[in-house]
């Protein structure tokens, strides 16, 4: 086999696991999409808050302690204790939950029943609110996510596929992040239970209903403010685990929240309305923008994965308005 | 009491088809360009024409162009930043090509190259619309950031990636450079606000308007009543593309002096201009000087009570920034989704029964 296409095989698959974290992070964005047709901009920032605060509480770090340091001129900063991983991630995942209650108590209890897009510039409002927050709470320096999980390439893939190379010297197997393999393990047991949950339980089958029809589902007794928070906090929870994910990948810092940004484009492709659709959306840009890098971008002067995604999702819109897998959009005057 | 409009009587029908029929309105404004014109230059220095009037000028056109698309015409676009980068980016390559030029030829010509482009990121939105067409904007915020970053053409090949202005003049006068006067900056871009602001009060009350709104109010029942949307939206993407163009032109050109394409035309940029528009009122051009002066003076502020006052450490300051926009803008949407424009119209209603209201 010829090295450039080993190369090229390498790229795909590093592509698709790229393509599973997108994805993880647009799985958020359509759970609250479906249920209350919320277009949440602020799903990224909701991921590096949930970052910050887990390993804030990790690390005992004392909440607004830089801010209370500036106001009343004290020193404080850890409690001087450290939680265990597990515990600090139900801890989060409480915090999440109270957040969900709060915006849904504060801010979109107000505008039901006001355009999409007036929901959507309030999103961006609230993101700016969480990162201002989030900042002042645990301090904006970079924090290391130290939850356990392997990091480095792995040994046992490139040995193992090294053969493919056939005797080629440059050759050494495939390269691929063990962190990568987890997130992806990962990704597909959260889909799974996802899918489970909206298919097999109570607030599953109440949730669905909502989605299809907010007045029918009213009238037959489902609380619409409850349906709501658990749709929250069920996007609070996929936004811990991707901040988990990436942010053991490149350290939790702003950089973190700007991946709402890579999940938009794999929304525009898979459809706003579909869990598959993001999943297969995401893999298409994950591999296609690793590819077009691979082979176009050192022509083109390099870093083109900041825009490839939305011009291929761009170019798709035009032909097909919904995305891939989204319902067909009906207009009616 | 002070303003009615009992005893206005109009004579004629451009009388009565003025921008201001109301005769208070009318003093107001000029008395507001009078103080523009000639009381401001004469008394303003350096700090204050850097720190606060010239962002103000210039996020004001930029707030117009963006509220002409946005608040009139129902098309979101998060691309702004990239529209004032090809503002700036033409600007530079026409300064640096055609040297003795007047800049003010050089920042129109500037507007007009990003209308061609506007137009062109524009033709998606006879197709998709919302929010689709909002993140298919940001298509255009990064391509054109990534383009102006990678490309060494645009910024004429220099080591550092940058693009600085070089000394130009109007009628004689610096404008650009590192040797300019505050009073000479300070005029020649509010000579262009004023432009712009006449141009969109105009275009808004008139035949463009009136099919814009009617594409933002419901965009079928436009076309079956006989708006054109494709000259609709396309004249909506080319008329705000050639304000945000002059405002990214001037941004560059007279008040940065400088410029690195991701920092200063970021995507940060495009939200900034985004909430001024909400913060000061959707559809309306008073909301969008509203909108700029406040978010232009809302971090000076802070920073004085936060930095100089309280002498806490920039970064809270600039977090509890991030708190207050957030916060205001959410607010907003909610207590007043017509932004401060709808405040000042409700003072007004308010004054004219002043002080019997029943």
């Amino acid at each position: 086999m010829p090295t450039d296409l080993l190369y090229g095989a390498e790229v795909v698959l590093n592509g698709l696991m790229a393509g599973v974290l997108y994805a993880l992070v647009a799985l958020g964005f359509v759970l609250i999409y479906k249920a209350s047709g919320i277009f949440n901009y602020a799903q990224g920032v909701m991921a590096l808050f949930a970052a910050l605060t887990l390993v804030g509480i990790m690390e005992g770090q004392v909440p607004f302690s830089h801010l209370i340091n500036a106001a009343f001129g004290t020193d404080i900063h850890h409690f001087g204790w450290h939680v265990p991983a597990f515990a600090a991630i139900l801890l989060t995942l409480a915090v999440m939950v109270g957040f969900a209650y709060l915006v849904q108590r504060f801010v979109f209890r107000h505008l039901v029943g006001q355009e999409p897009i007036i929901l959507f510039m309030a999103t961006i409002g609230l993101a700016y609110f969480l990162e201002g927050v989030g900042d002042l709470m645990w301090g904006s320096e970079i924090k290391k996510m130290a939850v356990g999980l392997p990091q480095g390439g792995s040994l046992w893939v490139e040995e193992n596929t090294q053969w493919l190379g056939f005797g080629n010297e440059d050759f050494y197997g495939f390269f691929i992040d063990k962190l990568d393999m987890v997130a992806t393990v990962i990704a597909v047991v959260l889909v799974l239970a996802l899918v489970a949950f909206s298919q097999y339980t109570k607030q599953g089958r109440a949730m669905r209903a909502v989605a299809d029809d907010h007045q029918a589902a009213l009238s037959v007794g489902v609380s619409l403010n409850f349906i709501w928070i658990l749709v929250w906090s069920l996007a609070g929870f996929v936004a811990l685990v991707a901040g988990i994910m990436w942010g053991a990948k490149s350290g939790v810092q702003f950089s973190l929240s700007l991946i709402a940004l890579k999940a938009l484009p794999v929304l525009m492709l898979g459809g706003f309305t579909s869990i598959p659709g993001a999943i297969v959306g995401g893999l298409i840009i994950g591999v296609g923008e690793k590819l077009f890098e691979f082979s176009f971008g050192p022509m083109l002067g390099g870093a083109t994965e900041n825009w490839f995604a939305y011009v291929l999702a761009l170019v798709f819109l035009v032909f097909r308005p919904q995305g891939l897998f989204g319902e067909k959009i009906i207009e009616r005057v | 009491m002070f303003y009615r409009e009992a005893g206005d009587f109009s004579t004629s029908y451009p009388e009565d088809s003025q921008t201001f029929p109301i005769r208070f309105d009318r003093y107001r404004y000029y008395l507001v360009l009078f103080v523009a014109i000639f009381v401001i230059p004469f008394t303003i220095n350096d700090y204050w024409v850097n720190s606060i009037f010239l962002p103000f000028l210039i996020y004001a056109i930029a707030a117009i162009g963006l509220n002409i698309l946005v608040g009139y015409c129902g098309q979101v676009s998060l691309g702004t930043g990239g529209f004032m980068a090809v503002g700036a980016y033409a600007c530079y390559k026409l300064m640096t090509s055609f040297p003795e030029v007047s800049m003010l030829i050089h920042v129109l010509i500037a507007g007009l190259i990003t209308a061609g482009v506007g137009v062109l990121f524009g033709l998606p939105s006879l197709r998709i619309k919302g929010f689709y067409l909002a993140v298919a904007t940001l298509a255009a915020q990064f391509f054109l950031v990534w383009l102006f970053n990678r490309v060494p053409w645009f910024y004429n090949y220099s080591a550092s990636g940058q693009i600085s202005a070089p000394e130009r003049t109007v009628f004689g006068i610096e404008v650009t450079g590192p040797n300019t006067e505050a009073w000479a900056t300070y005029l020649f871009c509010l000579a262009f606000v004023i432009v712009s602001a006449v141009i969109a009060r105009n275009l808004t009350r008139g035949a463009f308007g009136r099919k814009w709104m009617a594409i933002r109010d419901m965009d079928i029942a436009a076309e079956i009543i006989g708006v054109n949307p494709l000259m609709a939206k396309l004249s909506a993407f080319a008329v705000s593309s050639f304000f945000i163009g002059i405002s990214g032109a001037l941004f560059f050109a007279v008040y940065l002096g400088a410029v690195e394409v991701g920092e200063a035309f970021g995507i940060t940029k495009s939200f900034t201009v985004l909430f001024m528009i909400i913060i000061g009122g959707l559809g309306s051009i008073f909301g969008s000087f509203a909108g700029a002066a406040f978010l232009v003076v809302l971090p000076v502020v802070l920073k004085l009570v936060g930095v100089d006052w309280l002498g806490w450490p920039t970064d809270i300051v600039a977090h509890l920034q991030l708190v207050i926009v957030g916060a205001l803008i959410v607010i907003f949407l909610i207590a007043e989704p017509h932004g401060l424009a709808q405040l000042w119209r409700v003072a007004k209603e308010k004054l004219r029964l002043w002080p019997f209201p029943h």
